[in-house]
């Protein structure tokens, strides 16, 4: 396990591969949330959160469960079960600990169990890391921060297309592409400026 | 008769999930990049939603309310786990091509947003109708996006090769070109709604002003 | 006599500052680069920015007239970005490369958000970004100085990426050869000398701000010279300052009054960030030249920056 596996990581999952901008993974909300900037980075901290936990849950239960018994076939069934009921249980936990942060967040935590990029992380993990049914070496800590940094890639999308999008509320564009047509064109635009980092070597 | 007709076109033109309910984007954008993925993203996600808002419907009177979405998931993964399967067993190039956007058809907004819109409130047959003129106009709208892409980005159709001399835009086959050709057709059928609108606007001012 | 009884509203006295002006005063700008473009690179110089000119005043103007809007493609913007779109270009590039540049940039990138002063990211860039990612072949095909019958050779930039040369004196070039753009390139990118001309009288009119030129540069530049793949404090300063298309990119694109910050704290902002991306593109990239995508980059975050750096208002709290 090295440092420079990291590194490249980091730069691939938050900028090259970055979830929203070129694997379209969590448009829906992309599109959905980011019309302000508050709303956009509380969404975006949420689905750092959870994608950073559920990657170490999934890969655990992935390495411990599904492994041994033979049942690998029931990942998706399985890595979503998971998923939805981690966030049903943190949205519980924070109502009941942590009203204040319940009023920012709450409201984000049932629309991120249908985030693909969370069951999407989910699987590209156990599809990267694991080879011929081995894990690799320091595979889980890879795991874990390719959910963690696939999460702050999609909170810096979410933050630059929030700041555009409430300059964009100042300006007159055609009727029929304003709101969401001229969404997509903006990220269309982000993702031509996030391909200058194609290509990375170290 | 006339109902079931009518639960199965609304899905293909005018509540068309990719263009008129904005539903669904992940899997279209990324799947898009040639008409067959997109043929066979389209069919396995017409075919859970399908199977899974007949079988919601079968069972929702059974389901309770506060666990309804769970219930959901579970009857949608294990279908979503049966096209995964079949797929790998017989179509494994496809397979490979879709790569994680088959599992990904669970958390795909358009099965679920069925799910509960539709098939825990009606009987089975509106259920079958609904599921089945979503998925195809889920699939109608893939199967646009993708020939666009594919003979603007790769100058081919189906694999054909199209034009000799013709450069091929090559950014449409990647994600820049996804976004904007999304973004595009969407604005396209913006303008097409927002001229039928003024249309008629005008068209009974005018029989407001003979009167 | 109608128009004795028209009560004109507040300023009454003008000065003769208008966007248009600007416009036309950047466009004059960069007339030096162009002839020295043209003299460098032959005749094809010549005509990749006349195309690249029309196809954005004409795609300009067919969209105001279909949106029923008033015409203003004559008011030196459209104008401007077809220059800078072609000075982008290799001089090699075949015609209908600038053509369909700049109809993507006016249309997509500009009219798409409603016309000046509305667009986020530089037509421009943008549209060089949207030809390189679909045509990469025909668009690092670089042409050879003084060399009519079209020798492609590679920028130093590549070549040094490459590694196939580990110096400047390996490539048969000295500082004075970059400084007067004897060397492969962009077509208005290669004679800095003519650029600096240019963005001096600028300056000198006080149309555009050092504040994201010098910071940029300076950023790029010091980086380079400190993180260099030959150890550090091994980079080459000049170098990396001359070659690419640092100057045409700092001194015209990154003082885009659309595109850039509000204000000269932005703007350095914008210009310190611009120059670590495109060093970091340099270095690690896959491309050899980064400022055109730092800038785009840095566009996207503009609205941001605008919003961190704005000014306190006096005698009041300012609010998170």
């Amino acid at each position: 396990m090295d440092a420079g596996k990291f590194i490249a990581i980091i730069i691939s999952t938050v900028f090259i591969n970055n979830f929203i901008l070129s694997q379209f993974l969590g448009l829906c909300s992309f599109i959905g949330v980011s019309k302000e900037t508050k709303p956009a980075v509380s969404m975006g901290l949420a689905v750092t959160f959870v994608t950073t936990m559920s990657s170490l849950i999934t890969w655990l239960v992935y390495r411990w469960l599904l492994f041994p018994f033979g049942i690998t076939y029931l990942r998706t069934i399985s890595f979503i079960l998971i998923i939805a009921s981690f966030v049903q249980l943190v949205e519980m936990v924070i109502r009941k600990l942590f009203p204040h942060l319940y009023r920012a967040f709450g409201i984000y935590l049932p629309l991120i169990t249908v985030n693909c990029a969370v069951l999407g992380v989910a699987v590209l993990n156990s599809q990267d890391f694991f080879v011929n049914g081995q894990p690799v070496a320091g595979s889980f800590w890879l795991s874990l921060a390719q959910g963690f940094f696939a999460g702050i890639g999609y909170l810096l999308a979410m933050l630059l297309m929030s700041g555009i999008r409430e300059r964009l509320e100042l300006i007159d564009p055609p009727k029929s592409l304003s709101g969401v047509p001229l969404a997509f064109i903006i990220a269309s635009l982000m993702s031509l400026a996030f391909m200058g980092f194609s290509g990375f070597k170290f | 008769m006339k109902r079931l007709i009518k639960e199965f076109t609304k899905g293909i033109i005018v509540e068309n999930p990719t263009f008129g309910l904005v539903l669904g984007l992940c899997p279209t954008l990324a799947i898009s990049i040639s008409v067959r993925n997109a043929l066979g993203m389209g069919l396995a996600a017409t075919f859970v939603l399908v199977c899974s808002n007949v079988i919601i419907s079968l069972v929702r009177k059974v389901i309770p309310d506060q666990i309804r979405i769970p219930c959901f998931i579970v009857i949608i993964a294990t279908f979503v786990t049966i096209v995964e399967m079949l797929m790998k067993a017989y179509f494994p190039a496809l397979n490979v091509s879709l790569g994680i956007f088959v599992p990904l058809i669970v958390v795909n907004c358009i099965v679920l947003g069925r799910a509960e819109a539709f098939a825990c409130k009606s009987p089975v047959l509106p259920s079958l109708f609904d599921g089945l003129g979503m998925g195809i106009g889920f699939t109608l709208a893939l199967v646009i996006i993708a020939s666009i892409r594919e003979v603007l980005g790769a100058g081919k159709f189906l694999g054909f090769h199209l034009i000799k001399g013709f450069e091929p835009i090559r950014v449409m086959v990647l994600a820049p070109g996804a976004l904007l050709t999304l973004g595009l057709l969407i604005g396209l059928v913006n303008y097409w709604h927002i001229r039928k609108k003024t249309n008629k606007e005008i068209k009974k001012a005018g029989c407001d002003g003979c009167r | 006599m109608e128009d004795k009884l028209y009560v004109g509203v507040s300023p009454h006295i003008h000065s003769r500052e208008s966007v248009s002006r600007v416009m036309w005063a950047v466009c004059v700008a960069l007339i030096p680069s162009g002839l020295a473009g043209v003299f460098i690179f032959g005749l094809p110089a010549l005509k990749v920015t006349l195309i690249s000119i029309v196809s954005c005043v004409f795609t300009e103007a067919l969209i105001q007239k279909s949106r029923g809007k008033k015409i203003t493609a004559g008011d030196g913007s459209a104008v401007l970005t077809g220059i800078l779109l072609a000075y982008n270009l290799s001089s090699s590039v075949p015609f209908w490369i600038p053509l369909i540049g700049g109809v993507f940039a006016i249309a997509v990138c500009k009219q798409a958000f409603g016309g000046l002063g509305a667009n986020i990211f530089n037509p421009a860039l943008a549209a060089r970004a949207f030809l390189l990612a679909s045509w990469p072949k025909q668009m690092t095909g670089f042409v050879k100085p003084f060399s009519l019958d079209a020798i492609s050779s590679a920028t130093p930039l590549a070549v040094l990426k490459e590694q196939s040369a580990k110096s400047l004196s390996d490539l048969g070039l000295s500082y004075w050869d970059l400084f007067f753009g004897r060397r492969g390139g962009c077509l208005g990118e290669v004679c800095v000398i003519a650029l600096l001309l240019g963005a001096v009288y600028l300056l000198w009119k006080g149309y555009i701000w050092p504040q994201a030129p010098v910071g940029l540069i300076l950023s790029l530049g010091f980086l380079s010279w400190v993180f260099s793949p030959r150890g550090f404090f091994k980079g080459d300063f000049l170098f990396s300052i001359l070659s690419g298309g640092l100057i045409l990119g700092a001194f015209f694109m990154a003082t885009d009054y659309v595109t850039t910050p509000l204000t000269k704290k932005g703007q350095l902002v914008f210009g310190l960030g611009c120059g670590l991306i495109a060093f970091v593109i340099r270095r690690f990239g896959g491309y050899p030249e980064g400022v055109s995508y730092s800038i785009l980059m840095m566009n996207a975050a503009v609205p941001l920056i605008d919003r961190w750096v704005r000014p306190k208002r006096y005698g009041n709290k300012v609010e998170s």
